[in-house]
């Protein structure tokens, strides 16, 4: 008996080293411009070459302007980074999305778009939501710069063997909760390092019913719990996802791969290091108020208070957080004012995010506090599909900005970025201190609580607005 | 890599849980297309009154007085004492470039984010597991000595202190090999270059839909 990750693991194994390390080989590597270009630079020095060109596929997207695209980057230093970028994979033949290409956008967006992430792949990308791909029943996570070029070299990586965890989420999701505030949900409960040293499987019933969509959002922020690696058994829903996507195979060939692929699931009576639970009808949506996802509490609860906490460590997070957050102990989430909105990010930027987040807004306007409101679809294709949708409409309508597809606020390193002191219902991952701006308040929320705040111009319960 | 080689090293204590790498390296940072520099930049938000932005004169900043690293009796600090969770978030390496660059050499924290603690060792920075009762006692020792200071023998896998008390760690022996001989680990896996043939010829007989 195998859980899913064994099988993963097995079937890439190159060369078994003691203590749980193996050379694994890489199936997929996906490439963006920030954490690529040394490792491109130490491929040159070394006088190397890339191993296996099909197996890269590159894009530029955090430092991509979202506005008009015609005119290219203005700050010097994110135009440098992204001509590097092109200016490598032209050099060594690497297939790119250019920015002015429709299929450009969120690395973690296209990959599944494309096709180009396939079950039971190997898939690495320099970047640590590279979790997302495992809704696929992938291994995929995250890498530093280092070893992007030691798979650019090697096609392979020297991987230290993950304990294993099952997330059992049952049940069914009440109206207006999704897939976010489940992964919201298990942060808080296991904390952003519950996750680490472990590979964590999402499943049950609530996990089945979820889109692609949702367990991409699942498995996206598994990393925030601190597993470098989440993912999700194959069905139905995944095949039907990759059915006719660009790089999926065809005809015999996606006979043969749905015939493999359909035995990518953890065996009946597996045994895992550790299983955690949790009752899909008690989840409610979710809010952060700190500045670490796992600082996060229910829409109808109220900011906790430090001095309730009895580990001083913790308390003095908590305090240095609220602090930070301008947030004083038992305020209703309700009453959080709000400066800004963001909808977008490789968690929440697809299709179905921004259909539910326009549901909220149709036929409604921003409130009067609100300076900002931006939807950032996250790719071209994305995009495009929203505008046949006529999504693009109902969020103009409401007083929000449409922009071009990228990572933008979600870490800010466009030009899209909190002031000091502004506050943010974001649909991003992490909340972190200036991770949209030094000395930007985050919080983080699904789409559609996101797109009630700005209606509200606070928080509000999505469920009491649908 | 540069081979690690133990050391005799002033520590630094940063008192905080779950310190993320956009905090070791803020993102306007890591628009270099560089590997060096980013230590003048480290722990900028923390570390400086002003907003840092790339390129700008070190010179002209605004130190904050009560951030930890400005005070004086840590300068020249090559070991930074943590908590638990240290490196969480973005697979940044920067992360470890600009720490390396301040000067660390070594990081002790009761646990570590994975990918963190996997970026130190491809560079040469020794991320050092201890447990939360002996990192408590050291940040108890550091703040009350001034010029406290640890020993690292990587060889032996201790940490020792001024005062004789000595602590053993666990790395994993590719690693630690990997770190004393600063070996450049794509030579090492290119040396088995005839198993990823055979094994990707395999994998294409297998599933050569994952071949173009
Ligand atoms: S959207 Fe945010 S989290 Fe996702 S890849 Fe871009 S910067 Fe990273």
């Amino acid at each position: 008996m195998q859980t899913l990750y064994e099988k993963l693991w097995k079937s890439h194994v190159v060369q078994e080293k003691a203590d749980d390390l193996a050379l694994l080989y890489i199936d997929r590597h996906l490439v963006h411009e920030v954490t690529s270009p040394q490792a491109f630079e130490g491929l040159r020095i070394a006088g190397r070459r890339p191993w296996r060109l099909d197996s890269v596929l590159a894009v530029a997207d955090h430092n991509v302007p979202t506005t008009e695209r015609a005119y290219g980057i203005n700050d010097p230093i994110s135009r440098l980074q992204v001509d590097t970028l092109d200016r490598n994979c032209e050099e060594l033949g690497i297939t790119e999305f250019k920015m002015d290409d429709v299929r450009q956008g969120i690395v973690h967006v296209i990959g599944p778009e494309q096709g180009a992430t396939l079950p039971g792949m190997t898939v690495v990308c320099g970047d640590s939501h590279t979790s997302t791909h495992g809704a696929f029943a992938c291994l995929a996570f995250g890498i530093g710069t280092s070893e992007v070029e030691h798979v650019l070299a090697t096609q392979c990586l020297s991987i230290k063997k993950a304990k294993e965890m099952q997330i059992l989420v049952d049940g069914t999701l009440g109206r207006g909760v999704t897939a976010k505030d489940v992964a919201l949900a298990i942060i808080g409960e296991i904390g952003t390092a519950g996750g680490t040293g472990y590979a964590v499987e999402f499943s049950g019933s609530t996990v089945r019913a979820l889109s692609m969509e949702g367990r991409m959002t699942l498995c996206n922020m598994a990393i925030e719990a601190g597993a470098r690696a989440g993912m999700i058994a194959v069905d139905d829903i995944t095949i039907e996802y990759i059915s006719e996507r660009p790089f999926a195979p065809k005809g015999d060939l996606w006979e043969k791969a749905t015939a493999y692929w359909r035995t990518l699931r953890s065996d009946d009576g597996v045994i895992f290091d550790k299983v955690i639970n949790l009752d899909a009808a008690q989840i409610k949506p979710q809010v952060t108020w700190g500045t670490s996802p796992e600082m996060v509490i229910t829409v109808d609860g109220r900011v906790p208070d430090p001095a309730q906490t009895i580990d001083s460590v913790k308390r003095k997070d908590m305090e240095r957080a609220l602090e930070y957050m301008g947030l004083t102990p038992n305020t209703s989430i309700c009453e959080i004012y709000l400066d800004k909105i963001f909808i977008g990010s490789c968690t929440n930027s697809r299709i179905e995010d921004l259909r539910a987040a326009a549901q909220v807004v149709e036929g409604k306007y921003i409130a009067t506090n609100i300076k900002l409101a931006m939807v950032v679809p996250g790719s071209g294709l994305v995009k495009l599909q929203a505008e046949q949708e006529g999504l693009d409409k109902i969020f103009r309508d409401a007083g929000f900005e449409w922009r071009e597809p990228g990572c933008s606020m979600c870490l800010a390193m466009n030009d899209d970025y909190l002031l000091p002191k502004e506050r943010c219902a974001s649909t991003s991952n992490r909340n972190f201190e200036g991770r949209q701006g030094p000395a930007g308040r985050t919080h983080l929320v699904s789409p559609a609580m996101a797109a009630a705040a700005a209606i509200a111009g606070h928080f509000v319960d999505v469920r009491e607005v649908l | 890599m540069e081979k690690f080689s133990n050391l005799k090293g002033l520590v630094a204590p940063l008192d905080r849980a779950n310190v993320d790498t956009d905090a070791i390296i803020p993102k306007q940072f890591l628009k270099s297309i560089n590997r060096s520099g980013f230590g003048k930049n480290l722990f900028d938000e923390w570390r400086y009154l002003d907003n840092g932005e790339p390129e700008m004169d070190i010179t002209k900043r605004k130190p904050n007085p009560d951030f930890v690293l400005n005070q004086a009796r840590y300068q020249g600090a090559e070991i930074l004492l943590t908590r638990t969770n240290f490196g969480c978030g973005s697979s940044r390496e920067h992360a470890v470039w600009a720490l390396q660059d301040y000067g660390f050499r070594v990081i002790i924290a009761p646990s570590f984010a994975d990918i963190f603690f996997n970026n130190s060792f491809k560079v040469g920075l020794l991320s050092i597991v201890l447990s939360v009762s002996i990192v408590d006692r050291m940040f108890q020792e550091v703040y009350e000595s001034e010029g406290y200071s640890l020993e690292v023998n990587l060889d032996c896998q201790t940490v020792t202190t001024s005062g004789g008390e000595s602590y053993a760690f666990d790395i994993d022996p590719f690693r630690k090999s990997n770190l004393l001989n600063g070996l450049d680990e794509i030579g090492l896996t290119l040396q088995h270059m005839d198993l990823i043939k055979a094994f990707e010829e395999k994998h294409r007989i297998n599933q050569p839909w994952l071949f173009k």
